[in-house]
């Protein structure tokens, strides 16, 4: 457990430098996080993930401070700031009033005077209420101001569908934050994603809209020892090829990257060798990554849970067309969520978002195998 | 950074919330001596059970929970949470609320409006008899006096360089010269100002020049937005001068939360915010002033009430009394004050700076005043208004005016002085817009720098890529746009 002493020594030294010794802390282990196998494998939900990400740099400077709504007394929504009100208090663990254009506006105020806020909505769907606020207040203040103002804000929250919560708590906003310059757009898929990217999101200067998924919280992923270390952090910019392949090349983010990899393994049998690309950032898109594997591959598929139209896979299409189009043995295939209000019924939400045979099936006509298209909305 | 574990207000709501679960306030205090100790003989028997709806529905879920804790519940469930029989109190959540027997509906107009504090009247001398209050000295008056004076030749110069089509936007602040110059002299230098966008004499005042007005207006590459936005959305880190944003009301959370930056820093300044009657409307205003209240941060709401919002009138804005009154609303402590007094808008800021920092609690402030301009120059107010309205505020109720008298009462400014000045500002404006209008445009190599900290690659490949077509047909484009 080097990586849990690590980072507490690492926090007490974090404080007496920050002159926090006025707050009252007592810190505690996350031991209850981590499973040990017999093997020596490290096992960490998304979930505590992004709690220890939290910790540890809330520990580490005493500028950074989380709101939102339930955050504090309620220890989280979904449970990813527990713990957190009780070591380091009201002051920078603020429950808010129900309203996010209210919490987002003061959030990116007091990044305008040098805090450095972590937002929470809880769900991203919430943020449409405060999108003015993330836009036009967060993305385009450091423009507009020549310099002299900078956000560095995170908001972040789940994104996307969860199971049977309905239109108004399912939709993706990935296309929507992705579009704007002046914001970074992170998509997290495994604990090691979680911890590295959210790191690197509040240690930032610029805006970072930050889209989780509730699925995945409780979704347990091995985490190597140096994720586990206090100063981790990912590049943002940089997606990562989950699993190297020759055949065929899928894009993913977040939960879509977990089935994205059961499909491949279904291909395999098949004789179909694909290569998954977990993109881990939307904005910057790594259209380096992207291009490389399909001038290796040749053909692509996209995979994503939002709307179909003006979505990731639109944009990873237009970069691919762009960038190597001669490349291309076959049309580009987007797989994406139905071009409807997500219904509740459990059937009907199944057929309404992506599923593993989708992508099998899309793999399988990307490289002209049989399988005649299936009805398409 | 030292600051205190649980503030005052952070540990109400948890004492409250507690409160709900576990009982541990002053209220169950109370009801566990009813309960636990039987000291029921200290109190008078007790009133039957009110059937008043209201009280019943909020009450019947607070004795149902008490219930659970104690042992005689059955008998308890119907006794009333009361200190005293005559006096029927429910201990409600946020403090005592008195029960009467009166069913009235608060009016939804108010007969008397909220007063409006004034120093100086009409014709500038003084409506107070209390000497005190006049704590200005004439170094400081007059400093006031001339840069409103500035101020208003500034706007008259720059309003028609615009219609002579050298600039393309401009909005005046004629009418409101007093709130400009004597809210932004009653502040520390500190203190951080979130304007709205009628506010350039909070620059004016902290030393910024006409010159860097002029270059602003033009967009021209001295300017500190380096071209970017607008004119009159002047923005100035090193004098804590917020850029102006377009959008309305925006501007009012962000203070609340800078404020409350200042507030975890623990620093002897406040955050001041501007906004006009309008933007109160807005969603943003409503939470801010929620906020502000619950956080109890140092910041001071300063309300442009000038009566139009572009062709809206207050009256289609909204039906309370002004915005005073929500100040109240919100637990803010408020006063509405004559805003085009220059003596009176500066002793009531200097009031609300001292409450702000040494309270720590926001304080809002309706100013009433005039948009004696029009909106922006894109707007003819004429339009919606009658020209009588605007010339009978443009005379009496001028500001810079009313300044005026008093300063010639005390025997400190006179005519000569006043033409002199005013000639003198005129030339200065006009040499600044000369000189802007000569400056080069930003270079294109600022389109792509600070949308975000440092480049992405993506921007730099679009900027050499502009870079390259320019020089490949420099013909196409205008001779003096800089690389």
């Amino acid at each position: 457990m080097l990586g849990i002493v690590r980072q507490n020594v690492g926090g007490a030294r974090g404080l007496s430098s920050q002159g926090l010794g006025n707050y009252v802390m007592r810190l505690r282990p996350v031991a209850s996080a981590m499973r040990n196998y017999s093997a020596g494998t490290k096992e960490m939900t998304v979930r505590d993930a992004l709690n220890s990400t939290l910790d540890e740099e809330m520990a580490a400077d005493p500028n950074v401070y989380v709101m939102g709504e339930e955050v504090g007394e309620y220890q989280g929504a979904y449970k990813i700031t527990k713990g957190l009100l009780d070591k380091y208090g009201p002051e920078r663990v603020v429950d808010t009033p129900i309203t996010e254009a209210g919490f987002a506006g003061i959030g990116v105020g007091s990044a305008y005077h040098g805090l450095r806020p972590v937002i929470e909505f809880m769900t991203f769907n919430f943020s449409m209420q405060a999108i003015d606020h993330v836009i036009n207040s967060a993305a385009k203040s450091n423009y507009m101001s020549a310099g002299q103002i900078n956000v560095p804000i995170v908001f972040r929250g789940p994104n996307g569908p969860a199971a049977g919560v309905g239109a108004q708590h399912s939709q993706c906003y990935g296309a929507w934050y992705g579009s704007v310059p002046g914001l970074k757009v992170l998509v997290p898929y495994s604990s090691e994603d979680a911890r590295g990217l959210l790191k690197a999101a509040i240690r930032d200067p610029d805006p970072v809209v930050f889209l989780e998924n509730e699925l995945l919280y409780g979704e347990s992923f091995p985490v190597s020892a140096e994720a586990l270390d206090s100063s981790f952090c990912l590049p943002i910019g940089k997606a990562k090829i989950e699993r190297e392949g020759k055949d065929i090349t899928i894009t993913a983010f977040s939960k879509m990257v977990g089935y994205a990899l059961k499909a491949a393994e279904i291909l395999e049998k098949d004789g179909i060798n694909a290569e998954v690309i977990n993109l881990r950032s939307i904005r910057p898109l790594d259209r380096a990554t992207i291009n490389a594997s399909v001038r290796k591959t040749n053909r692509l598929v996209t995979v994503e849970e939002g709307f179909p139209q003006h979505g990731i896979g639109a944009e990873i299409c237009a970069s691919v067309v762009e960038d190597s189009f001669g490349y291309l043995d076959a049309p580009i295939e987007r797989i994406a969520g139905a071009d409807v209000p997500t219904p509740y019924a459990a059937n009907l939400e199944r057929m309404a978002f992506p599923q593993i045979e989708d992508i099998v099936r899309a793999a399988k006509r990307v490289c002209y195998r049989s399988v005649p298209l299936a009805a398409t909305a | 950074m030292a600051s205190t574990y649980l503030t005052k207000s952070k540990s109400f709501i948890i004492h409250t919330l507690k409160s709900k679960l576990h009982y541990t306030t002053r209220t169950s205090h109370f009801t566990n001596s009813l309960f636990h100790h039987r000291l029921l003989h200290t109190l008078s028997p007790l009133p039957p059970v009110p059937k008043h709806a209201n009280y019943y529905s909020i009450g019947k879920d607070y004795v149902a929970r008490r219930s659970h804790a104690t042992t005689s519940a059955s008998s308890q469930i119907n006794q009333l949470p009361v200190e005293s029989p005559s006096s029927q109190i429910l201990d409600f959540p946020g403090g005592k609320v008195k029960f009467t027997k009166n069913m009235i509906f608060t009016s939804n107009s108010t007969e008397e409006r909220v007063n409006c504090y004034r120093v100086l009247d009409d014709n500038g001398q003084p409506f107070t008899d209390d000497i005190d209050l006049l704590k200005i000295n004439k170094e400081l008056a007059l400093k006031m006096y001339t840069n409103m004076v500035t101020l208003e030749v500034m706007d008259t110069v720059f309003y028609e360089s615009q219609r002579q089509g050298r600039i393309s936007f401009y909005a005046t602040t004629t009418g409101e010269e007093a709130i400009n110059i004597a809210s932004a002299a009653a502040l520390d230098n500190n203190d951080f100002v979130f304007p709205q966008y009628r506010e350039p004499g909070a620059l004016l005042w902290r030393g910024f020049t006409l010159q860097e007005f002029a270059n602003q207006l033009f967009g021209n590459k001295h300017e500190y937005g380096k071209g970017r936005q607008m004119p009159v959305h002047y923005g100035s880190r090193k004098h804590n001068y917020i850029t102006v944003a377009s959008t309305v009301a925006t501007q009012i959370p962000h203070a609340v939360g800078a404020a409350y930056s200042l507030k975890m820093e623990k620093q002897d300044s406040c955050v001041i915010t501007y906004f006009g009657d309008g933007g109160t409307s807005t969603g943003d205003f409503h939470a801010a002033l929620n906020f502000a209240a619950v956080l109890e941060v140092p910041v001071i709401f300063f309300c442009r009430n000038n009566g139009w919002a572009i062709s809206t009138p207050v009256n289609e804005q909204f039906r309370s009394d002004g915005v005073v009154v929500r100040g109240k609303a919100y637990g803010v402590p408020s006063i509405r004050i004559d805003g085009n007094d220059a003596l009176a808008i500066y002793n009531a800021v200097c009031e609300a700076r001292k409450l702000a920092i040494n309270e720590q609690t926001p304080v809002l402030i309706e100013a009433l005043t005039y948009r004696a301009g029009h909106h922006t120059t894109s707007d003819d107010s004429t339009r919606y208004r009658s020209v009588d309205e605007i010339e009978r505020w443009k005379g009496d109720q001028n500001p810079v005016k009313r300044l005026k008298k008093w300063i010639e009462s005390k025997g400190w400014w006179d005519n000569v002085a006043e033409s002199e000045y005013r000639s003198n500002i005129r030339k200065q404006v006009a040499q600044a817009i000369q000189v802007a209008e000569q400056i080069e445009k930003p270079p294109v190599a600022d389109m792509f720098n600070d949308v975000y900290d440092v480049p992405p690659r993506n921007l730099n490949e679009q900027e050499a890529f502009v870079r390259k077509t320019v020089k490949k047909h420099r013909e196409d484009y205008p001779a003096d746009v800089p690389l």
